[in-house]
């Protein structure tokens, strides 16, 4: 089963990274972009078929190490 | 006093580390991030500067989860002495020994520089040397030093007197202009600027050294 990790920082983290991206839109004359924020997807090969099974060892893995809960929240998607 | 400073893949301040602890008089051990037990009698552990796994996922977060950090993690717990320097304070945070978290600097830029710092507070064996509200010169290196942490986190910090040190001009955004924290029971120091590389006059200053020396003065005596 395959399962893919979206990481973003929390609303009202600031993100620098994603303002710089922002500027540099409105710099290619992309106008009207108001905000931008950059996150992180990272994509596991799970031997796990059990779906259930497989979501909550996900969920573990990104409390314990994908993501940093003090700045980052996390969604999980199974193919 | 017996000092151990860890090395990861991607360390590269360990040996600098060692030097200042010893130049402080204290007999150090060099402890391999693969290793699971801290040598007997270890009084303080320095968790050096650098990029530990290059930096992968988030500044120091595979480090944390490396099997001599369960180590440092009990020797912390059991109120032992740690101190972490620039990626070792990223390190730290990512364990949770420390609260709050580095951020990349507001400037986007990596910045490589010799700062004042004020000593915000004497209040423990790192900066007992020091008095407090004067003002040090030490450099900082660091992409991700950008100290982030949420409101009710900063107010204890404060409350506490757990804020070591403050940036005099802020060079990453950091909240409040905080370089380094203390934990609540003023054993665990993290903080961003690099006191082992401003300890000897070849260095080009000794502010940092007062750092090494009242810790490992305190330990000896302990």
């Amino acid at each position: 089963m395959k399962a893919r990790v979206h990481v973003m920082l929390k609303t009202g983290v600031l993100d620098p990274q994603g303002e710089a991206v922002r500027h540099a839109l409105g710099q290619l004359g992309f106008d009207g972009v108001e905000a931008v924020r950059q996150g992180k997807v990272i994509e596991l090969d799970l031997a796990e078929t059990d779906r259930a099974k497989a979501e909550q060892a996900v969920t573990e893995m990104c409390e314990k190490l994908l993501a940093n809960t003090v700045i980052e929240s996390y969604s999980v998607e199974l193919d | 006093m017996h000092a151990a400073v860890i090395v990861f893949p991607g360390s590269n301040c360990d040996r600098d580390l060692k030097v200042a602890f010893e130049r402080a008089g204290a007999r150090v051990s060099m402890v391999w991030h693969k290793d699971t037990e801290m040598p007997s009698g270890v009084d303080v552990i320095g968790v050096p500067g650098g990029f530990s796994f290059g930096d992968y996922l988030r500044c120091g977060a595979i480090a944390a989860n490396s099997p001599i950090c369960r180590s440092v993690i009990r020797h912390a717990e059991a109120g032992g002495y740690v101190l972490g320097v620039c990626n070792g304070f990223q390190v730290l945070t990512e364990t949770g020994l420390l609260p709050g978290v580095l951020l990349r600097n507001a400037g986007l830029k990596y910045v490589c520089k010799a700062l004042d710092l004020t000593v915000e507070t004497a209040d423990s064996a790192y900066t007992s040397g020091y008095a407090p509200g004067s003002t040090i010169t030490v450099p900082i290196a660091h992409h991700d030093g950008n100290y982030f942490a949420d409101a009710p986190t900063l107010d204890r910090l404060n409350a506490e007197d757990r804020v070591a040190f403050r940036y005099v001009q802020n060079p990453n955004g950091s909240q409040q202009d905080i370089a380094g924290i203390l934990s609540e029971n003023r054993r665990v120091l993290g903080m961003m600027p690099h006191p082992e590389r401003m300890a000897e006059p070849a260095h080009g200053g000794t502010d940092g050294a007062a750092l090494f020396r009242s810790l490992v003065d305190q330990l000896a005596h302990a």
